[in-house]
């Protein structure tokens, strides 16, 4: 569960209680103040969670985002002082996993941080499919025609969720808490969005998704397997 | 009426209905129209005069012409039959022949006009024209064989030829010893009669020629002016489109030039207000968004610490601990006002986006309800939840909607003194309306409306309970409006409040009911529930 932290914020003083907060539950937490260092620090420190403020001096939020996601898949968290559509839909669909709006409560930070680290290593073996997308759950393989598609983790784990039960519609809400561990109901959006990125990866034609199908009013469903 | 009558009457209205639209839509029709009829009105009455005057004219010299001869001949006629003796004489018969043959004669032989001599009395036979049969009107022979004056009149006589033609009589009383006799000339008008209709049939083209031609120009003069009308409303209708940047060319110094200057002038001064008041909303977000983060940022921190002194609270001395716990709870506080005044502010600024997408309300109650829950219980107040059995589908914004229902069932659950908070939810085929109801005082007269106002408060000595910001309703009306939708209240003293959400189900259309009433019918008062309460929404 322990895990490193990479906080990416301009604001000293709160980056500096982050990393009180973060320490206080036994992450350890490295500060950055802008996106030009963010990049080489993550490079070096190798953090299990990245969390990124989106309005960054030098490089902004985003493009440090993409950055990062190019690299790697490694959860990455938004804090951001705009719950406005568009800045949250334009940070999830540059990479971002999940985001917390300022001002946020510290056990908010901390159960988000804690959700993405939190991975399923349950199955020893397990094999899914929908359609010719085949999923290889502890290997975090999935295969569409024999070619391989890179997801991020979350990606992957919303695949899953979707795949393990084929015939189930799941609602947003139930997605939220099964794929990001919200207890309480958050953002659809965060569905949304990533339902839109895992369709651009593994959908033939992301316009007709026949792999994650939209049931219209209620959410999300397995196409056939 | 026929069928095919009945299709063409129909065909005639249609046609007729739709010259009345282009009358009434086109200046130029108009225009053309009233320059046909008007034309049409001073040509015919200008031709009828003209052809009068002509025909007139023409008549008088041959009326004249024919007197002369006339008198001339009854002269004669006079002269020769003086000489005879009495009605007896034997010789009468043939003179009258000779005489008849002698003025037909001096007509000369193009035959200018037939002579007809008509004894008035006894039984001699008249001397007329053998080949046609010449009829003198009656009132002409009265006058000349009782009256015994000269006269004439126009009549249609039958011709050598055959038919018959316009000809002028011309009568006089031959009075002798021999008796009465009447002289007449008839005078074929063969001549003026093709004269006058060549001039007839000249005047008939001429006037056609002549509408058509006015009806041309009038055409062509309307169309000079009207076209740049017609292109100075285009230009208009593109620049209400927001097309600002259009403009109307100007040619020449006319007043159809000064028109389009004026409206080019128009134009460019909309556009520099536009671009102010749009620079001025610009910066009023580029503000709102600024300040949104400014203030976030500390109080994040501000947040983090306080909570974390507050976790740690046991290890302090009481009042530091209680200090703790204020300044936690004082944070909350400042959070919820600063997030209500950011929302209210994006409404000012015109910059509130509505993210509708197929949510089912439904769930999104049960959602607030369970959330609210402990709140209600905290209060004592029961939530008594009618919700229908199926999904309740409309196109809305999750966030907002549930902010509104959050909003409503925490007034509801604090203005209702302990007592139930009732919840229920209906939809048809275009809206989606829940009502939230408390028994608490209930609004007073007037007050339905004064709920919607920012930091309105029912009683000001009323303790707060919940410490609401005072802008959840205002937020919460602009919330519905921005969807197209309702949010209204009711409310009657001791008989608690109402608050109605009306949605429509496809966003962009247009509510025309709601499927709730505004006022509860719990009462035995189903007859006024109809009744009260504006629409605010």
């Amino acid at each position: 569960m322990r895990g490193h932290v990479l906080v990416v914020d301009d604001d000293a003083a709160l980056a500096e209680m982050l990393g009180i907060v973060l320490r206080g539950e036994g992450f350890s937490a490295s500060l950055v103040a802008d996106g030009e260092q963010a990049l080489a620090a993550f490079r070096e420190t190798t953090p299990d969670v990245v969390l990124l403020d989106l309005m960054l001096p030098g490089m902004s939020g985003l493009d440090v985002c993409r950055a990062i996601r190019a690299e790697s898949g490694v959860p990455i968290v938004m804090l951001t002082a705009k719950s406005d559509t568009i800045d949250v839909v334009l940070g999830l669909e540059s990479g971002a996993d999940d985001y917390v709006v300022k001002p946020f409560k510290p056990k908010e930070l901390v159960a988000r941080v804690r959700a993405r680290l939190r991975r399923t290593d349950d199955e020893l073996f397990e094999a899914l499919s929908i359609g010719n997308v085949q999923i290889d759950v502890p290997g975090h393989q999935v295969v569409r025609d024999g070619e391989h598609i890179s997801l991020t983790p979350l990606e992957f784990d919303l695949l899953v969720a979707l795949a393990r039960k084929p015939r189930q519609v799941f609602t947003r809400e139930v997605l939220l808490e099964q794929v990001w561990g919200y207890r309480h109901a958050a953002d659809t959006r965060l569905v949304n969005v990533h339902v839109q990125r895992l369709r651009a990866k593994v959908e033939r034609d992301p316009e007709t998704p026949e792999v994650v199908l939209t049931v219209r009013g209620v959410g999300y469903k397995a196409g056939p397997p | 009426m026929h069928p095919l009558a009945a299709r063409s009457y129909r065909r005639l209205r249609r046609l007729d209905r739709r010259a009345v639209g282009h009358w009434r839509r086109s200046l130029q029709f108009r225009v053309v129209g009233t320059t046909l009829v008007a034309s049409v009105v001073v040509v015919v009455l200008l031709g009828l005069v003209l052809l009068h005057q002509i025909a007139d004219g023409l008549l008088a010299s041959q009326r004249k012409s024919a007197i002369a001869e006339t008198t001339a001949g009854l002269q004669y006629a006079q002269n020769q039959l003086s000489v005879l003796g009495g009605s007896a004489d034997p010789a009468l018969q043939p003179t009258l022949l000779e005489i008849g043959r002698f003025l037909s004669n001096r007509g000369g032989s193009g035959g200018q006009y037939d002579i007809v001599l008509q004894p008035s009395t006894g039984d001699l036979e008249r001397v007329a024209p053998a080949d046609i049969e010449i009829t003198i009107p009656s009132d002409l022979r009265t006058l000349v064989n009782r009256k015994l004056r000269q006269g004439y009149t126009y009549a249609r006589e039958p011709t050598a030829a055959g038919g018959s033609a316009p000809t002028l009589i011309v009568g006089a009383p031959v009075s002798t010893g021999a008796g009465l006799f009447e002289l007449y000339y008839v005078f074929p008008l063969r001549n003026e009669a093709d004269t006058i209709s060549l001039v007839r049939q000249t005047l008939l083209t001429t006037g056609l020629v002549l509408v058509l031609l006015l009806a041309g120009i009038a055409a062509f003069v309307t169309r000079q002016v009207v076209t740049p009308v017609r292109l100075a409303a285009r230009t208009a209708e593109r620049l209400a489109a927001g097309l600002l940047e259009e403009r109307m060319a100007v040619h020449g110094e006319d007043d159809l030039a000064k028109l389009a200057t004026s409206f080019n002038d128009m134009a460019t001064s909309l556009q520099r207000q536009i671009a102010q008041l749009e620079e001025l909303s610009r910066l009023q977000r580029r503000f709102t968004s600024d300040v949104s983060h400014e203030l976030r940022t500390p109080l994040t921190t501000v947040r983090m610490a306080a909570d974390l002194l507050h976790s740690a609270r046991a290890d302090f001395a009481p009042e530091v601990a209680r200090s703790a716990e204020l300044l936690s709870d004082e944070v909350d506080r400042f959070e919820s006002l600063l997030t209500d005044l950011l929302e209210i502010s994006r409404y000012d600024a015109g910059f509130a986006v509505l993210d509708a997408e197929p949510t089912d309300v439904r769930s999104l109650a049960v959602r607030v309800i369970e959330a609210l829950r402990p709140v209600a219980d905290h209060s004592g107040s029961e939530l008594v939840v009618r919700l229908p059995p199926e999904l309740v589908v409309a196109e809305v914004d999750p966030r907002r909607v549930e902010r509104v229902l959050r909003n409503l069932l925490g007034n509801a659950i604090e203005h209702g003194d302990g007592r139930p908070v009732e919840l229920n939810m209906a939809g048809d085929a275009d809206a989606v309306a829940v009502t939230v109801r408390d028994f608490g005082v209930g609004l007073r007269p007037g007050e339905t409306s004064l709920v919607f106002n920012r930091f309105w408060r029912a009683d000001q000595s009323r303790a707060r309970q919940s410490g609401g910001s005072g802008l959840g309703l205002s937020i919460s009306r602009e919330d519905a409006r921005l969807h197209g939708g309702w949010l209204q209240a009711w409310g009657a003293p001791g008989r608690g409040a109402q608050f109605r959400l009306t949605l429509p189900v496809r966003h962009g259309e247009v509510l025309t009911g709601s499927p709730l009433p505004l006022e509860p019918v719990d009462d035995g008062r189903r007859e006024a529930a109809s009744a009260g309460g504006g629409h605010v929404g």
